[in-house]
């Protein structure tokens, strides 16, 4: 078998509890990577997929240790190896990609440096020849003027540029199996998609190998030939990544599947009950049968082996696959009651702009305003009583900077912000009035970081109480068990702190938090981002449930085109802070759109290997926006010329009732877009 | 980066002055003044008016205060009541007494420091962590007053191998002060060094735990390349600070080693004329000490924003 190039045996990892017992995170896993093949493993957040990728390269994170089994590379042991000689296979035959190039660069070190520390390492190549082939590497992971980039240090680069920086170190050592750990996690999509396309060319025109690790179906589906599904520390399904992601036959991959957001569905995913066991929580039987719908008696006792489907080439652990054999609408979603609008106009923004330039003293005293070229400007939207509006763009298009405006946390520069017509909120937080406060409330991204670790939820959700309506005692209890009930957690969880909670439970505190003050509108910053897909799709349903519920308006700020899909009514693009595109968002994903639009639309990544990303405009990443002309003018692939550089584009209005602030004549755009 | 410059010398001038007007109106504020304490039972009538007459105080406190900032300016801190000479004459051999045994600190304290940081965080929780911690931890926790004064105890007295305290004139030279200052170096090394390899050691285990380092490991770097070359410039970034205001506050006397050696530096100094009611000289020392401080945190921050790529960048670009 000379195609395997590396061969993982019967692999158990894991560390030792304070107690001392032993906490599997990895339970005996075997596959084989084979030569010039991608490999994708896909599983949550714990599921282990992290840690078999980097025991393939020998290495395994402190405090955990190798319990049984071997990663077999050149026919020897990568586990058993010295620091000696994994220095002479790291880099040079197996390489890296981390998830996070932005720290995973050394911070004093020039980007050329580092490079070159690669190319030192594992080649023979005189100093001339490292140069040339530096300038070789950047432009192969297609960086703009390689002797420039090389020059600079890593902070001086855009996220997706540190990226391609870790692909072109990696490549230095001409590896034959790459690992790339969750490699466009924490990207803009449209870089995301460059990034994958960049890497399938190199999977094509270097041979290599590769194990692509990550949470996201999207992204592995357009990389992979196989698929690993990890759930809980062990293999749960293997096989060719057409069969996987059109014929899931484990019910977790499944349910992970349907809890996926798509472009072409409207409406909510499904989302799978519970949460991923514990590593250490004892298990007797199957590990996902807490979570599983099709479970019988026999799930409960015994544990399923990995079996071979000869005719799928799959390997399932499930004693009930054939049950998910002959279905296949993975393609479903729940239907989501149709806002009730009411004309009633909640909030009002009326050519808002915000800026961040700190004025300086002198300009002060002369009364002079020096940003003419503010980060937010022109901003006009009426959002109405009851309805999801969402605010989609890149990092830096200014949809939480607007947020945050809203919420009071930033001053506006100009213009006005209106809560029910006539109560200004202009002004900042001290100058509002308690009951326009508690009117607003904001749900962050990272409930890791929005809720203080050293308040149990109790305490958490009593202060919003406290602070709006004076509520003590039994009252106060009362209410809090209500609040608790309607984020679907029980009455115990009171006396928990965030550390005890799960990723998804965190969030429902969060969200139960703001509901605490009886807002009339809750807005949304990224919220369902740093969730795993499934509770992602639990946090949707369970705001959509209660906006039905209490007829709550809320703005969600995404820059996930399937999520705002599925959850809201209305959707406003925005390109550097300026407004691009708005109207209902069924038409929103119907052409003809804003050029920018198309060009999100175009990058969002299906986890189906037949719908490949439209790469539509390069994914340059501009600081500042233009002084003057369409804001997209730097990246639009259909630019018409001076116009569109001098003069501020008109709003068109589309077929089907959009907005769309471009030059081009709205039938000519869709010409040119179908 | 030279507007920076100017401007943080700026704001280093505006401290000074508001250090000097603080001591000034706190010299002022308090009851009794150089007269009274220096003339004792006979401050009264002639005598005490012509104390005043010749010391200037009978004019208005804000005329003495410019008077007095404009002789500072030019380099003239006035006359020492209890010295009976011009203060730069007393300040000028105690400067560099003080810089004499801080300098001797520095020169074996931080080098030292820094390879014990180095050497317990890369052993950390190893034998050689182990014991150097518990050591550390030790040094830190003894005052300098029971060290210094087990030193003079256990070396001057019993073994009899150096003076145990510092009788000299002020204004000796280097090679005759030497064998005088090993014990309170090595007094004041101890504490200090103790306190900077406990911060370098937490400063090279955060950076061993990031993300970069794994990456190094991953891509094959030899171990001690990846020590130096991607764990200490990061890790030793933020110890100049802690660096800088060590050596400012040993520039600025050890009060307490100075005083149990019976040292004669700035920091005795201190106590020495303010016991004397000696205000001139208090004043002049506060600035020196002020600018001592303001001085060495401006080099320091200037040195952090010269050797981190990331601030120095940051600064251009605003």
């Amino acid at each position: 078998m000379s195609d395997i190039i590396q061969k993982v045996k019967n692999l158990s990892i894991g560390f030792r509890s304070k107690k001392g017992e032993e906490i599997l995170i990895l339970r005996n896993i075997s596959t084989n990577i084979k030569k010039g093949e991608t490999v994708g493993i896909v599983g949550e957040s714990g599921s282990g997929k992290s840690t078999l990728a980097l025991a393939m390269m020998g290495y395994v994170k402190q405090g955990l240790y190798t319990i049984d089994g071997e990663c077999l590379f050149e026919s020897s042991n990568l586990l058993k190896k010295n620091n000696r000689e994994l220095e002479k296979i790291r880099g040079r035959k197996i390489a890296m990609i981390p998830q996070n190039a932005g720290q995973s660069l050394t911070p004093n070190l020039k980007i050329g440096y580092q490079i070159d520390e690669a190319l030192r390492l594992h080649t023979n190549l005189k100093n001339i020849d490292r140069d040339k082939r530096i300038s070789e590497l950047l432009k192969k992971v297609r960086l703009p003027s390689p002797e420039t980039i090389a020059l600079r240090y890593p902070h001086e680069l855009s996220g997706g540029q540190q990226q391609r920086v870790a692909v072109a170190m990696a490549l230095a050592g001409n590896p034959e199996l790459l690992l790339l750990d969750e490699p466009t996690t924490g990207l803009d999509v449209t870089t995301q998609a460059h990034v994958l396309e960049l890497l399938n060319f190199i999977a094509k025109d270097t041979g290599t190998s590769m194990v692509y690790v990550s949470h996201d179906l999207g992204a592995i589906a357009q990389v992979s030939d196989r698929i690993i599904v990890m759930y809980s520390g062990e293999i749960v399904l293997e096989g060719p990544s057409r069969s996987i992601l059109k014929k899931p036959i484990h019910p977790y991959t499944y349910g992970l599947l349907k809890s996926i957001p798509k472009l072409s569905l409207a409406g909510l995913p499904d989302s799978m009950p519970g949460s991923q066991p514990q590593p250490g929580s004892i298990l007797k039987g199957c590990s996902f049968f807490s979570r599983c719908n099709i479970g019988e008696d026999k799930c409960k006792n015994n544990s399923p082996e990995l079996e071979y489907i000869s005719d799928l080439k799959t390997s399932v652990r499930c004693f009930n696959y054939k049950s998910l054999k002959n279905k296949d609408d993975i393609s479903s979603s729940i239907s989501r009651n149709e806002a009730i609008i009411n004309e009633k106009e909640i909030l009002n923004l009326t050519n808002v702009s915000i800026s961040y330039a700190k004025q300086k003293l002198i300009d002060q005293i002369f009364n002079k305003t020096v940003d003419t070229n503010p980060t937010v400007k022109d901003i006009n939207i009426n959002i109405n009583k009851g309805e999801t509006i969402a605010l989609v763009g890149e990092s830096g298009s200014g949809k939480s900077t607007i947020l945050k405006s809203i919420a009071g946390l930033l001053k506006t520069k100009d213009g006005k912000i209106r809560f029910e017509k006539d109560r200004d909120l202009s002004s900042n937080l001290k100058q509002r009035k308690p009951n326009d406060l508690r009117a607003i409330q904001l749900i962050f991204q990272n409930p890791d970081e929005s809720l203080n670790p050293n308040h149990n939820v109790e305490e958490i959700l009593s202060q919003p109480l406290k602070l709006y309506f004076g509520l003590s005692g039994k009252e106060l209890n009362k209410n809090i068990i209500e609040l608790l009930e309607k984020v679907r957690l029980g009455e115990f969880y009171m006396s928990r702190y965030p550390r005890q909670l799960s990723g998804g439970e965190k969030q429902r505190v969060a969200v139960a938090r703001a509901f605490a003050a009886k807002p009339d509108i809750i807005l949304c910053d990224e919220v369902t981002s740093a969730l795993d897909v499934s509770v992602q799709a639990a946090v949707l349903n369970l705001l959509q449930k209660l906006k039905d519920d209490f007829g709550t308006t809320y703005i969600f700020v995404s820059h996930d085109l399937a999520v705002v899909r599925a959850i809201s009514d209305r959707v406003a693009v925005l390109y550097q802070g300026r407004l691009c595109e708005i109207g209902p968002s069924k038409n929103v994903y119907q052409f003809p759109s804003h050029p920018y639009t198309e060009v999100l639309l175009g990058a969002v990544l299906e986890p189906d290997p037949d719908i490949k990303p439209k790469l539509v405009a390069e994914d340059i990443v501009e600081e500042k926006p233009p002084e003057q002309g369409c804001s997209f003018q730097g990246r639009c692939s259909r630019i018409l010329g001076e116009k569109c550089k001098k003069e501020t584009p008109p709003w068109q209005i589309t077929k089907s009732g959009n907005a769309i602030k471009c030059h081009i004549n709205v039938n000519d755009l869709e010409k040119l877009q179908s | 980066m030279l507007f920076l410059i100017i401007k943080r010398i700026l704001l280093g001038f505006i401290t000074l002055f508001i250090v000097s007007l603080i001591t000034f109106v706190g010299t002022e504020v308090l009851p009794g003044d150089a007269c009274t304490t220096y003339l004792e039972r006979e401050a009264y009538g002639a005598a005490l008016e012509a104390c005043y007459k010749r010391l200037g105080l009978d004019i208005p406190a804000y005329e003495r205060y410019l008077s007095w900032a404009y002789n500072v300016i030019q380099g003239d801190f006035g006359y020492s009541l209890s010295g009976q000479m011009p203060i730069n004459e007393v300040l000028g051999p105690r400067i560099k007494n003080s810089m004499v045994l801080a300098s001797a600190a520095i020169i074996i304290g931080i080098p030292l420091a820094l390879i014990l940081g180095i050497i317990t965080a890369l052993w950390r929780d190893k034998l050689p962590d182990l014991a150097i911690s518990t050591i550390t931890i030790f040094a830190m926790t003894i005052p300098e007053f029971i060290s210094a004064t087990l030193l003079i105890l256990i070396v001057a007295i019993w073994l009899q191998w150096l003076p145990g305290i510092v009788i000299v004139p002020t204004d000796v030279t280097f090679f005759e002060l030497l064998p005088n200052i090993i014990l309170p170096v090595i007094a004041i090394a101890m504490i200090m060094t103790a306190h900077m390899a406990r911060m370098v050691r937490s400063s090279v285990i955060q950076v061993m735990a990031s993300d970069y380092i794994q990456m190094a490991i991953l891509k094959g770097v030899p171990y001690w390349k990846m020590v130096f070359k991607h764990v200490l410039p990061n890790a030793l970034l933020p110890a100049i600070n802690v660096v800088a205001l060590t050596i400012a506050w040993l520039l600025g006397g050890v009060v307490v080693t100075e005083v149990v050696f019976n040292y004669p530096g700035l920091g005795r100094l201190v106590i020495e004329s303010i016991s004397n009611r000696d205000l001139p000289t208090v004043q002049a020392l506060a600035i020196i000490l002020a600018s001592i401080y303001v001085s060495i945190n401006l080099i320091a921050d200037l040195l952090t924003l010269a050797l981190n790529p990331r601030l120095k960048s940051l600064q251009i670009r605003k």
